[in-house]
């Protein structure tokens, strides 16, 4: 499922697409306008994003309206925010490390000049 | 860009002395490369000692509140020379990185070569470590091309599947301690 998701993002006319919805649920039409693709290209990406869950259609009137589902892509942002925390942890220990070197060099000098 | 981000960083410009949160961030930035940055409050000719010497590296590079430990850290940072470390939570069956030095341009730039062994058949990793002094804070910038969309794809879908495993093992420990 998830090397699945990132299959259907990897393609990038299903990425702007993707990042087009983030802006909020839009009709077919609309999509193919904004990015200048012909129809059955992007109903080809639609259905890929609707089948990995990525995106829900819901019926509005005449038309028919994509919208983001947020689960598959927090799952993602997940992952690249437990990434983060890992080396955030390292830039931490990192940080205090630099810390150290820094006195060191300081009271060296010190030493030397006197 | 699918992003993730620490606390925000605060500016205060009366106290300029007030410690602020540097902020990590991570980037995929196509479909192969991710891009890791942060600030460093110290100039990088520090930063580069404690990235190439060992007896540095050891401190600070395994991630230990999250209970990981380095085992071992090898490497020889010259062009051509190589590195490996082992490391993770058990001693008796550790993860290990490995490869190659192919740039050393201290305290600039390292450029090597990265096999995580325990998926060696996705091929090496390339992994650009860039140093730039910023009055005397150094920005660190870490982008690692793998080798394949499929090499990234799978590191992502592994870690999934491991955070996924930890969180039921979590649970299980939960359910195990709410019995007794």
């Amino acid at each position: 499922m998830n090397a699945e998701l990132l299959a259907a993002l990897g393609e990038p006319s299903r990425f702007r697409i993707v990042e087009l919805l983030r802006t909020g649920p839009r009709p077919v039409n609309d999509i193919r306008g904004r990015l200048g693709l012909k129809q059955p290209q992007v109903s080809q990406h639609l259905k890929v994003l609707k089948d990995v869950g990525l995106v829900d259609v819901e019926p509005r009137g005449q038309q028919r309206l994509y919208e983001l589902r947020a689960q598959p892509l927090k799952q993602l942002h997940d992952w690249l925010d437990r990434y983060r925390r890992i080396w955030e942890e390292r830039f931490e220990q990192l940080d205090e490390l630099v810390e150290e070197l820094k006195k060191k060099e300081k009271t060296d000098a010190a030493s030397k000049s006197r | 860009m699918l992003q993730a981000r620490a606390g925000e960083t605060v500016r205060n410009d009366t106290a300029p002395e007030v410690t602020v949160k540097n902020t990590t961030t991570v980037e995929r930035i196509s479909d192969r490369e991710l891009v890791v940055t942060r600030t460093v409050n110290g100039p990088a000719r520090l930063v580069f000692d404690a990235w190439t010497r060992p007896e540095l590296l050891e401190r600070w590079w395994a991630p230990k509140s999250l209970g990981v430990s380095l085992f071992e850290c090898e490497q020889d940072v010259r062009v051509g020379g190589t590195y490996r470390f082992a490391f993770g939570r058990d001693p008796k069956n550790p993860e290990v990185y490995s490869g190659r030095y192919s740039e050393v341009t201290p305290p600039t730039r390292l450029v090597f070569t990265q096999v995580y062994e325990r998926m060696a058949a996705a091929g090496e990793a390339v992994i650009t470590a860039t140093f730039e002094d910023e009055q005397g804070k150094t920005r660190l910038t870490i982008s690692q091309r793998f080798p394949s969309k499929e090499a990234l794809d799978g590191a992502v879908a592994s870690g999934m599947e491991r955070g996924m495993r930890e969180t039921l093992a979590q649970l299980d420990a939960l359910v195990a301690s709410s019995r007794e």
